[in-house]
């Protein structure tokens, strides 16, 4: 069984993020980046239901500039046994996302594709949705356990009021959640085999997809200051002004 | 305690500074790119930060004895067990033992985030990799077999056994007995203390190497030789057997790096310990300098690393904590302490030191690995000749400034880097360490004053001092005003005192030496100009560069102009200490102390 994993390379989770004089975008000029910390988390999955002996190959694909090579190294040491890169500068958004993997899906025929929940840069969570709807594949998204047999996927989900679970037939697209599992470190050794590991490059153009943004950036801005608290008397006071100036009982 | 590891400046004096790629091109190390390095370190990174650097505090509780037993500290063990699963102790041991046989200067950038997280820890392996060198240059085939596999996996970790009551610096004095057993094993008896890492329960066998005395061996340095003799003898199909006659007797209580168990280690106490010689006979402490350059410059990286992990404290505490006006200010609002003066030039004589200190130590890492892999035999014999300069400064220069460093990083925080809770403190007490073992300052200082310096009529340091002086002529035409003239000016008096001792080693060697430490100091301080001067000269051309990573470039270049106004002028007074002070070292009557 073949599983697909999507990776995407974001601003580093530890990098205090700064907005573009201009207000256009997020300033990412020499900032640390990273794999998505959801990517990594799927990733993770489809190495430990290898070991496990339920996938025999894990492709890895990621989107984007030419240091997504970096991001695929990473996930090739971690445990994926080769990587596909889709190479464009230009902006990608959810949806030309979801239809570049559902074409390399379509060139892979995989079993079973793994996505991370969202990336923490633009936290659209959108694109795992899209790409099951595209490929007419069922979905498990927010997956906090993943059960695979011959047939079927048992996704355990993380929704608003608890846990559900659903079984899929296979094919399918999960997406990744935090408690899914923790990421290994990468071993040394593997960081040396990874450069060895097939490394393939395509552009949207290869795969025949029309990746113009269908959405427009107005404006990034930092989030307001928080202004200074009050203290209240008692808790009558409390309960008075959630009433009157917070207007939230 | 956070700690980030430095990875911009790292890369940085790597890559420019130590020139990386021309490493990578040597024979052997065609496998290596600037690439997969900056792989490894962002892996290591996150190991150092997220595994080593937790319970670094809680090492601080030490390792306990319990018979003749040691448990390691807190979250040791289980950290020693991912360490080894990750595959990090092979990052510069021999390929053909299962290592990665990666250049040198990338395991000891590697090395200083295992340092600057978790000293103590990181003591294993460097121990590890000491007794590993020591084998694959000079052990038997059938040693190396038997122990090199399972030290390079770190299943099983090594140690140093050198030191004796008797025999610290000086080991001629080294009385441990080997006496041959008739099957071309030895049994060895004797007590040996100061063991680092001696006993433990991290991994399942501990190999020892061992100096001692076979019963016809000369007297002095000419009569020591060296064993393997291992916690648990290993069976010849290489499982472990029996428990061998070495046992921990003591552990020490020390003043610092309390994770890392230093051991009193008895040998013999039940008829003698099974040995098995490496080499041949008499010739041990010749294979122990054999793998000295890389335990000294090993140290020399400790001492920075530490000194960085404090700064990083230092800082975080100074934008905190705020406390008093800024100074000439009407508003009487307390302001972040970073905002005072003299904490800034407490935070700036941290950094620019720390960030020359990296440099230099990589430039002679750099070094090391021309001298062992440059296929033109002239460039392998002048790079060895700059490993020897360079390593007793690297060693005594970084680790002494440890000490100051880490200490300002205490000052930075007032009374509560005294207080135990802040953690700075533990760092100003495993740095004191650093500037003792493998050989103390002053040894470091008359090796470099003697067998470095005199005895080649200070060529290297010639050498070296005129690429300083290139350099600093190059600033000038780079509009570098003070960091020229001060570069210059320091590297004129580093000439005059390496011409003082040239001229007076042979006939008053007390003179040379009473102004060793001195010399050692102000090497350090110009060396370490030298390569921030190179740096500000790379910044200033990247920084013109599309995508040039503007602040950082900037920031290189602000730190190398402080470093020249405020260290590089320390030169004149040592100089004039070294070359004219000799003589009230020694003139006091030893019984008038």
């Amino acid at each position: 069984m073949k599983a697909l994993v999507a990776v995407k390379r974001v601003v580093d989770y530890n990098v205090k993020v700064r907005v573009k004089a201009d207000g256009s975008d997020v300033d990412i000029a020499n900032v640390k980046m990273s794999m998505n910390p959801f990517d990594e988390i799927a990733v993770e999955e489809a190495v430990r239901l290898k070991e496990a002996g339920k996938v025999s190959e894990i492709v890895v694909v990621s989107l984007g500039v030419k240091q997504c090579e970096e991001t695929l190294r990473t996930a090739l040491a971690m445990g994926a046994d080769r990587a596909v890169h889709v190479e464009t500068d230009a902006e990608l958004q959810p949806l030309a996302v979801a239809k570049l993997l559902k074409a390399v899906a379509d060139k892979e025929q995989p079993s079973i594709a793994i996505l991370g929940k969202q990336a923490i840069d633009d936290d659209a969570n959108q694109t795992g949705q899209m790409l099951a709807a595209l490929l007419g594949w069922g979905q498990g998204t927010f997956a906090s356990k993943v059960e695979l047999n011959a047939e079927t996927a048992t996704v355990t989900r993380e929704v608003d009021g608890g846990l559900e679970t659903v079984k899929l037939a296979l094919p399918v697209v999960i997406t990744a959640d935090l408690r899914l599992n923790e990421p290994r470190y990468v071993k040394l050794p593997n960081i040396m085999a990874a450069k060895k590991k097939p490394l393939d490059k395509l552009s949207p153009a290869d795969l025949g997809v029309d990746i113009a943004p269908r959405l427009k950036t107005l404006k990034v801005a930092e989030p307001a200051k928080r202004s200074a608290g009050i203290k209240v008397a008692n808790a009558a006071e409390l309960v008075a002004k959630l009433k009157n100036d917070a207007k939230v009982l | 305690m956070i700690y980030h590891a430095p990875l911009k400046d790292i890369r940085f004096a790597l890559n420019e500074l130590a020139e990386l790629p021309a490493v990578c091109s040597l024979p052997g190390y065609e496998d290596a790119s600037v690439e997969l390095v900056d792989a490894i370190l962002e892996e290591g990174a996150k190991f150092a930060e997220n595994v080593l650097a937790p319970i670094n505090k809680q090492g601080d509780q030490g390792a306990r004895l319990n018979g003749d037993a040691v448990t390691s500290a807190p979250g040791f063990k289980d950290a020693w067990q991912q360490y080894v699963e990750a595959g990090w102790v092979g990052l510069r041991a021999p390929a053909e033992f299962g290592g990665q046989g990666l250049p040198a200067l990338v395991a000891l950038a590697a090395e200083e985030m295992w340092c600057s997280a978790n000293l103590a820890f990181s003591l294993a392996p460097m121990l590890t990799l000491g007794a590993i060198e020591a084998l694959n240059h000079h052990a038997s085939d059938e040693l190396k077999t038997v122990y090199l596999p399972k030290m390079s996996t770190g299943e099983w970790t090594g140690t140093m056994n050198l030191t004796e009551p008797q025999a610290g610096s000086d080991l001629a004095q080294v009385r441990t007995r080997a006496q041959p057993h008739g099957d071309g094993t030895y049994l060895i008896s004797g007590q040996k203390i100061f063991i680092t890492w001696g006993e433990h329960d991290m991994a399942d066998n501990i190999v020892h190497l061992v100096l001692a005395r076979l019963p016809d061996a000369p007297a002095g340095v000419k009569g020591i030789s060296l064993f393997v003799v291992p916690k648990f003898l290993v069976n010849a199909d290489g499982s472990i057997g029996a428990r061998n006659d070495v046992r921990c007797v003591s552990l020490e209580h020390k003043l610092g790096i309390h994770g890392s168990p230093t051991a009193v280690m008895s040998f013999g106490d039940n008829g003698g310990a099974v040995g098995y010689l490496v080499g041949e006979a008499n010739k041990g402490l010749s294979y122990m300098f054999t793998m000295m350059n890389h335990a000294r410059l090993g140290v020399g990286i400790e001492g920075m690393a530490l000194s960085e992990r404090a700064y990083q404290a230092a800082v975080n505490y100074a934008r905190d904590r705020v406390q008093s006006r800024a100074i000439g200010s009407p508003d009487p609002a307390g302001v972040a302490i970073i905002k005072h003066p003299d904490v800034r030039r407490m935070l700036m004589t941290m950094r620019a030191q720390i960030e020359a200190q990296r440099a230099l130590a990589f430039y002679a890492a750099a070094a090391l690995d021309r001298a062992a892999r440059h296929p033109v035999p002239d460039e392998q014999a002048r790079n060895q000749a700059l490993v020897n300069f360079l390593i007793p400064i690297v060693k005594g220069w970084n680790t002494e400034q440890a000490n100051e460093i880490t200490s300002l990083a205490v000052q930075v925080h007032g009374g509560m880097g005294y207080i135990e809770e802040t953690g700075v403190a533990q760092y100003y007490r495993d740095a004191r360490i650093t500037a003792i073992y493998e050989g103390t300052t002053g040894i470091q200082a008359l090796d470099l004053v003697g067998r470095k310096t005199a005895s080649e009529s200070g060529a290297t340091a010639r050498w070296l001092l005129n690429e300083v002086a290139a350099t600093a002529e190059q600033l000038k035409a780079a509009g570098f005003a003070s960091l020229s003239a001060n570069l210059a000016t320091a590297a004129a008096e580093a000439e005059r005192c390496v011409a003082f001792i040239v001229e007076t080693f042979g006939d008053k060697p007390q003179l040379a030496g009473a102004g060793s430490v001195p010399f050692l100091k102000l090497m350090g301080i110009v060396l370490g100009g030298w390569q921030l001067g190179r740096a500000a000269l790379i910044a200033k051309a990247q920084s013109g560069e599309e995508g040039a990573d503007a602040e950082f470039l900037a920031a290189k270049q602000l730190t190398a102009r402080f470093y020249g106004e405020h260290l590089l002028p320390q030169v004149a007074g040592l100089a004039a200490a070294i070359v004219t002070g000799g003589d009230s070292v020694l003139a006091l009557d030893d019984a008038l102390f």
